[in-house]
């Protein structure tokens, strides 16, 4: 029970820091690339804009998806390898 | 073939679809009633949820407002689809592993309170009230326009369709209509879009073709793009804001508001396993993205289509004469969306920016004397076949797709209503002896209900329509994602500070809104004009979501710090979502 408490704990934890880990990213490219570094990223020139501009109407979607992906696929690894698997 | 008849075609073969759908998807038991038995697969739902998300906004309306606000307003497209990274890893799989049918039960079990489940349902019956709205509507403008009857008897015969599917189906009707009508509306939009696209800068990809060559002038489109806009006095298409806070607060709102929406959420417990519930996410965004990847596409080529329709030879050349406008400009004057008044008396049209005053001067030389064409958002979309000279059938496929995004999310809203109403006031709340017949003949009352009182509303709009719409993001981002995510992720967070939580974003957000829109909405009341240099801090009321949300995490966790822990069997429960091991299991030990 307790060896099964505390593998339930660590199994948490790996969680937790999958996401924070993805939201970094998810913060990164919208927030960040797409409006507040957008000048920084100015003199990156994507047909006929810039950088900034195709992260904000096409490269944070196609990010997103990465992201939910990424995240389910490395969840379900953890699941098995932690032993909590349905 | 008339036109009419190919829209009846169109438009009629899809509900000859849905009514089929219907009945072969009856729901025998609440379960099914509720979740679809809960055995829908991964990817199928991701489809469903696709059209139950996408509503007659995204289909009808959004391309619109990128068209109109360029790069400022890409807050639709992040928004609306960076919300299901946080229900993918913060809410769904989880509430999944709780397995159970609507988003109060968690609330009330996980808060072990009657309040904080009562709270929820109101939150959750202002949402989802005010966005059926919306839908109503919008199915009654694409009747009007591509099939001849009123907008009243166009909302009609949609509440007629969607009786038919949701009262018998439940949800296992409603997840097998609302794929079908993914099918529909995607290859609605995007046949135009691939159309267009090919035209104007020989791509056949529109997410490409946007950022290629403009075929005509040899350079990138959008480049071409800024100069037209630009030489009507508009600022560039791709230029940036300065309001930044404001921009991420509401990208922010919107993301927030779109993880807790109850009506998306239900969607994901009718997949068999959590692991289940996380793939289908990342689906539904796959199929989302198809749609929210080419709006912007749509937006950016039927702006230049339009100011090229109007100013063939440029801006410094005469313009369209009136006498010579295309067709579609004369379907859609009909509707009263695109107006046109001769200023000048040169019997052209002329469509420029009139409130920019550093434009004036030039506007002057070339003998203007104010904007004479007004053309309303949220026809581009619906007419953009018709702009870019596309076949009869192409047209009859928007109609049926717009008529397919308002009818999937009006169902999947009113599933949300009548689940709440007969499963978590009447069954929880008012009666928990009700036997699981009389619980099914109260869904299904309630949903006949649901849809009298949204059709009632669709037909007698109040005047605030759109305003309510950002109410109900306000309410979903501030009371109920905080209150699912803390349930979740601390098992500190107990019912007095949940409640406390909920009420505080609830109503911070509430009265936040109504100091610039007016209380309730009503003209007049309002105590603060609402523009930017009134705003605190510059944050405009439609992004005031992300500000509650804050203060309700900040309230709950100081309320709850100060007061008793949650009792164990609460903390057993939080254990228990956060592994998928043993569903169902864990909660009988």
């Amino acid at each position: 029970m307790a060896d099964e408490k505390a593998n339930a704990a660590a199994y948490w934890k790996a969680n937790v820091r999958l996401i924070t880990w993805s939201l970094v990213v998810w913060a990164l490219v919208s927030y960040g690339f797409a409006i507040l570094l957008r000048p920084m990223l100015a003199g990156i020139p994507v047909g006929g804009t810039d950088l900034g501009f195709w992260f904000a109407q096409q490269g944070s979607i196609l990010t997103f998806i990465a992201i939910i992906f990424h995240y389910a696929w490395r969840l379900n690894k953890l699941d098995k390898e932690f032993d909590v698997e349905e | 073939m008339s036109q009419f008849a190919i829209n009846l075609i169109f438009v009629g073969s899809s509900f000859a679809l849905y009514i089929g759908i219907a009945i072969w998807a009856r729901a025998g038991s609440t379960k099914e009633f509720y979740v679809a038995g809960g055995g829908v697969n991964p990817i199928t739902n991701g489809m469903a949820t696709a059209a139950d998300w996408m509503s007659a906004a995204s289909f009808i309306s959004m391309a619109g407002l990128i068209a109109a606000g360029g790069y400022a307003n890409s807050t639709f497209l992040m928004g609306w689809t960076g919300g299901y990274v946080l229900l993918a890893m913060l809410l769904a799989p989880y509430l999944r592993k709780f397995g159970k049918f609507t988003v109060p039960d968690f609330i009330g079990d996980r808060f072990y309170s009657r309040g904080a489940r009562l709270t929820a349902v109101i939150c959750l019956i202002v949402m989802s009230v005010t966005y059926v709205i919306g839908q109503m509507t919008g199915a009654g403008v694409a009747f009007s326009r591509f099939l001849e009857v009123s907008s009243s008897a166009g909302i009609w015969i949609a509440a007629a369709i969607v009786f038919l599917y949701a009262v018998f189906g439940g949800m296992k009707g409603i997840t097998y209509t609302q794929v079908a009508q993914y099918v529909v509306l995607i290859i609605a939009y995007t046949i135009p879009a691939v159309f267009i696209s090919l035209q104007l800068t020989g791509n056949p990809i529109p997410m490409f073709g946007m950022f290629g060559t403009h075929v005509e002038s040899g350079q990138p489109l959008l480049v071409t793009l800024n100069e037209v806009v630009r030489d009507l006095g508009f600022q560039d298409y791709t230029a940036d804001v300065d309001n930044k806070l404001n921009m991420v607060l509401f990208t922010l709102s919107l993301m927030i508001g779109t993880a807790g929406l109850p009506h998306v959420i239900i969607r994901f417990f009718t997949v068999p396993k959590v692991a289940d519930a996380r793939w289908s996410a990342g689906w539904t965004l796959v199929f989302i993205a198809l749609l929210y990847l080419t709006a912007p596409a749509v937006a950016s080529m039927a702006r230049l289509n339009l100011a090229t329709t109007i100013f063939p030879n440029g801006p410094d050349a005469p313009a369209l004469a009136y006498a010579d406008r295309p067709d579609w400009i004369k379907t859609w004057e009909q509707t009263g969306l695109i107006r046109w008044e001769d200023k000048n008396n040169d019997g052209r049209i002329q469509m420029y920016n009139d409130a920019n005053a550093a434009f004036a001067p030039t506007a002057e030389a070339r003998g203007w004397a104010g904007n004479e064409l007004t053309v309303n958002n949220d026809i581009l979309v619906l007419a953009n076949p018709e702009i870019a000279n596309l076949p009869g059938w192409v047209i009859g496929l928007i109609a049926a797709g717009g008529i397919a995004a308002a009818l999937s999310t009006a169902a999947g809203l009113l599933l949300a209503i009548s689940s709440a109403i007969s499963h978590d006031l009447i069954k929880s709340i008012i009666n928990p002896n009700i036997s699981e017949k009389g619980e099914m003949l109260a869904a299904r009352i309630s949903m006949a209900g649901a849809i009298l009182l949204a059709t009632y509303l669709g037909l007698n709009p109040p005047g605030f329509a759109a305003q309510v719409v950002a109410l109900a993001f306000g309410i979903a981002a501030a009371s109920l994602f905080p209150a699912l995510m803390m349930g979740i992720f601390s098992k500190r967070v107990n019912s007095k500070g949940a409640i406390a939580g909920m009420l505080v974003g609830l109503i911070s957000t509430l009265l936040y809104i109504f100091t610039y829109l007016g209380w309730f909405f009503i003209g007049g009341t309002n105590m603060l004009p609402n523009t930017p240099d009134n705003w605190l801090f510059g944050i405009s009321p439609l992004s005031f979501g992300a500000v509650g949300a804050m203060l309700n995490f900040a309230v709950a966790y100081a309320v709850s710090l100060s007061t008793e822990e949650p009792p164990q069997e609460i903390q057993d429960l939080v254990e228990s979502v956060r592994t998928p091991k043993g569903a169902g299991a864990a909660l009988d030990h």
